[in-house]
């Protein structure tokens, strides 16, 4: 099976190519996440947390279009709490008997609201910089969990040799290292429930923690499945083999 | 010809009719397979059961995606997201496509090594090209229907691609696109030929396995089979060895499946696709990085194009170009040296195909490219001044002796190593 | 696999539990495999989760029925007038096809919920209409009462009373 293994690590060498060279952007800090790992499951205290600095922080501009609040439960609220959670969201529904669109509080089966009507709307407010959703972001870019952290606490002054332009935020993971998005995380810019000290450090693991579940909820699930189709795909070769073995005994 | 008998009288009743179960009996079970033949045999059938893994995820997707410009992204998330075991099937597809090239390329190579391309295999080998033609076309729409970022700007790069063609490339591009970009006509047509190529590769897969069973097959000495002590009935000989490589090929799988499933993909795939930006850093899925290597290696739009299709096309006429009466590299020790700088260039046009156009890339990618067609402009000249090493009388008798534990052919000897564990 | 195989005796029963162990792994394997394949099919996790309605009747004046959307099936509400709860609740059980009182089918007797989908095959059946001047299956002439009980015609069920739950004297939540 040697071919098998080259052909194998030919393969990674394709796909593992430096994809930090296009943009010139700094290679990502390295953080150890709680969901890495053949059993790495989401941290769900952190992944709540994350969910308070998304809604407080992010969602003014951010969508988070892929995630209904009924999913809020898999990162360990109960269903009462997600629904409070909903309820705090006002959704546009309709149209009514009179043919009119109508307001009313958010239930589980909704999805976050789009912060903006569309595209045009989200860059209009933004001095032309379109805020992507962020239901997907920790998958869609490389260097993934990591990534997003480092560009949230990765903000400083600019080298002198470096001229931003207008409206822009010196960032060096940012690919071509002028962002559109302002420092986002300040010191204690949401006040934890649970007691837990917000620092830019912690409010750039937890959100990233929350996004991250919300760009693969079925993380978990596929893992845990995996782990039980290795075993019995090993145990089952290892059958196969010694039957292929006893079959072959009279040519040998 | 058939060796099937029974007295069962339903079987009797259905056979005189419909020759079903000698047919399965012939081709399945008693079907005789050369007795040495080693590993890389498996991938011959790997590659089918790969096939049917690819059409039956695929069915299943279709229930649940929407071939709509607007709803496509949307609707693979709540593939993903929603459907039951809908990450499961998506994953399957995406990674079972990768795995399918996987053992598809180990077939190919194997093909060379063994010179299982020769005399009178032709047209079994031609099939199999045109088998790999058509996944290459399949796959490439498949990877259109997210409709992410790569999916976007791979379908307008690859169709642009014939616009080279002169005089009539304009027209020929908008005439794939329906209309003047890459949109939702062209999403529609790709997602429709995605659903039917499949099955027009099954059928060639049968075509291929006719001429395979007509012939028989090759085998790692390359020498004919004299007789039935050659031979081995298909059934349960290389039945359960294909099994057994089935079980090993599926942990591997398994692996990229369950604990992997994004590291063969890309980023900006999860990115909806915007055609106003084109992502900094567009690269096609690994098995396409070899091809895509040799049309950048070549600074002219349509010498580049033309290149890229010759690479494949010049595989159809590589059994005349191989002028050498012996088939298997074992006994061929220029020939042999030969397919592994071969194999070895293609994995630099893979790597080379997946790095950015600047530097020594540029040299690099143009002397692999170069090298990828000497080595078969070479092969007739080999043929003629190599000296091949004595070939064994039969099969049989190869086995036998190495049983025996003295001589035996050195790539006998490595097939049977392996055949132990 | 083992009838293809001269067996040699004295290790014939060890192989033969090979054989019947591994291929009873493979048929685990295949059935662990097409559940999926099966599962995929039944309702998502979106479908499942729009399975509740809420509808405000505070419109619904006594003797109109609306209609309403649930689960992709038309339910139909219909404030019923006294003469139609009478009418319904003075048919002896005993004449019903499927008998059902009118008391088991209406939580609040001047509103009756309905799935209007006829027992039979699946049509709408349309309202006020038939016999008894309650709903009627133009397809295959189905009568149903002012309960939405078959009376005649080849339904062989009446119509189906959807879960449902007062949140108030205005508002109800099917499903």
């Amino acid at each position: 099976m040697r071919g098998i293994a080259i052909l194998a690590a030919a393969a990674a060498l394709f796909t593992a190519q430096d994809a930090f060279a296009a943009g010139n952007a700094e290679a990502p800090k390295s953080v150890d996440w709680a969901h890495e790992g053949l059993f790495g499951t989401y941290d769900r205290a952190a992944a709540q947390r994350g969910m308070q600095v998304y809604r407080e922080v992010c969602s003014g501009c951010h969508g988070l279009n892929y995630i209904a609040f009924r999913n809020l439960t898999e990162i360990g609220l109960t269903e009462d709490q997600a629904k409070v959670v909903a309820a705090e969201y006002t959704i546009v529904d309709g149209p009514n008997d009179e043919g009119e669109m109508f307001e009313r509080p958010g239930k589980l089966s909704d999805y976050f609201p789009a912060p903006f009507e569309n595209e045009k709307a989200a860059r209009a407010a933004n001095s032309g910089a379109m805020p992507p959703d962020l239901s997907l972001i920790v998958k869609a870019r490389p260097g993934f969990e990591n990534y997003l952290y480092s560009l949230l606490t990765g903000y400083g002054e600019p080298p002198e040799n470096v001229e931003l332009m207008e409206g822009m935020f010196y960032n060096p993971y940012f690919p071509g290292h002028q962002i559109a998005m302002g420092e986002p995380l300040g010191e204690d810019a949401v006040e934890y429930a649970d007691g837990t000290k917000a620092t830019v450090d912690q409010l750039a693991r937890d959100v990233t923690s929350f996004l991250a579940w919300a760009a693969e909820p079925t993380m978990e699930a596929r893992k845990r499945m995996g782990v039980k189709v290795m075993l019995f795909l090993i145990i089952f070769s290892v059958l196969l083999y010694a039957v292929k073995r006893k079959v072959w005994a009279d040519q040998h | 010809m058939s060796g099937f008998q029974t007295n069962n009288a339903v079987i009797k009743w259905i056979e005189y009719r419909l020759p079903i179960f000698s047919y399965v009996n012939d081709h399945l079970v008693d079907y005789p397979t050369p007795k040495n033949l080693n590993y890389w045999w498996n991938f011959g059938s790997l590659a089918g059961v790969m096939l049917v893994v690819q059409i039956v995820t695929g069915i299943v997707l279709a229930m649940h995606y929407q071939p709509h410009a607007d709803l496509a992204f949307a609707s693979t998330e709540h593939i993903m997201r929603d459907v039951n075991y809908g990450w499961l099937m998506r994953y399957m597809h995406a990674n079972g496509g990768s795995m399918f090239f996987l053992a598809v390329y180990i077939h190919i190579f194997r093909g060379i090594y063994y010179g299982s391309y020769k005399a009178p295999r032709e047209i079994l080998w031609w099939m199999g090209i045109i088998i790999f033609i058509l996944m290459m076309a399949t796959a490439f729409m498949g990877y259109v229907l997210p409709w992410g970022q790569m999916s976007f700007w791979a379908a307008t790069v690859i169709t642009n691609l014939f616009s080279a063609v002169p005089i009539a490339g304009e027209a020929i591009v908008s005439w794939m696109w329906g209309g003047f970009s890459v949109d939702n006509p062209t999403l529609n047509r790709f997602y429709s030929l995605h659903y039917l190529l499949p099955f027009m590769i099954f059928a060639v897969v049968f075509i291929h396995l006719w001429a395979l069973h007509h012939r028989k097959s090759n085998n790692p000495l390359g020498i004919d089979i004299k007789g039935p002590q050659d031979t081995l009935p298909f059934h349960p000989y290389y039945t359960a060895k294909d099994l057994y490589g089935m079980g090993v090929f599926g942990v591997l799988f398994a692996f990229f499946l369950f604990f992997a499933p994004n590291y063969l993909g890309h980023p900006d795939n999860y990115i909806p696709a915007d055609p106003l930006v084109t992502p900094a850093h567009i690269v096609p899925e690994w098995y396409f990085l070899p091809f895509y290597a040799i049309l950048r290696a070549i600074p002219d739009k349509l010498l580049g194009v033309v290149a890229m299709f010759a690479s494949i096309l010049i595989l159809f006429v590589l059994p005349w170009l191989d002028t050498s009466k012996v088939r298997s590299a074992s006994f061929r020790p220029v020939y042999k040296l030969l397919f592994w700088a071969f194999l070895v260039d293609c994995i630099v046009l893979g790597y080379i195909g997946g790095q950015p156009v600047e530097g020594v890339f540029i040299v690099i990618g143009r002397l692999a490219t170069a090298l990828y067609f000497l080595f078969f402009l070479a092969l007739p000249l080999i043929g003629w001044f190599e000296k091949p090493k004595k070939l064994p009388e039969s099969i049989a008798k190869a086995v036998l002796k190495e049983d025996g534990g003295g001589g035996g052919t050195p790539e006998g000897a490595a097939a049977r190593a392996e055949d132990r564990g | 696999m083992a009838d293809n195989k001269g067996g040699d005796g004295h290790d014939a029963g060890r192989r033969d539990f090979l054989y019947v162990a591994t291929s009873a792994m493979g048929a685990v394997g295949v059935g662990a495999f097409a559940w999926p394949l099966i599962d995929q099919m039944n309702p998502s996790q979106d479908v499942l989760a729009l399975s509740s309605i809420e509808v405000d009747l505070s419109a619904v004046e006594e003797g109109q029925s609306i209609t309403v959307s649930w689960r992709g099936k038309p339910v139909f509400i219909r404030h019923r007038t006294a003469a139609e709860i009478e009418a319904a609740r003075q048919v002896a059980l005993t004449d019903l096809p499927d008998p059902q009182g009118d008391e088991e089918r209406a939580e609040r007797p001047e509103w009756l919920v309905l799935v209007g989908v006829c027992t039979h095959l699946g049509c709408v059946p349309l309202g006020l209409q038939g016999q008894f001047k309650g709903w009627f299956c133009p397809c295959h002439g189905s009568h149903y009462d002012t309960s939405g009980r078959i009376r005649i015609g080849p339904a062989p069920t009446n119509l189906e009373v959807p879960g449902y739950v007062f949140l108030d004297d205005e508002n109800i939540k099917i499903g």
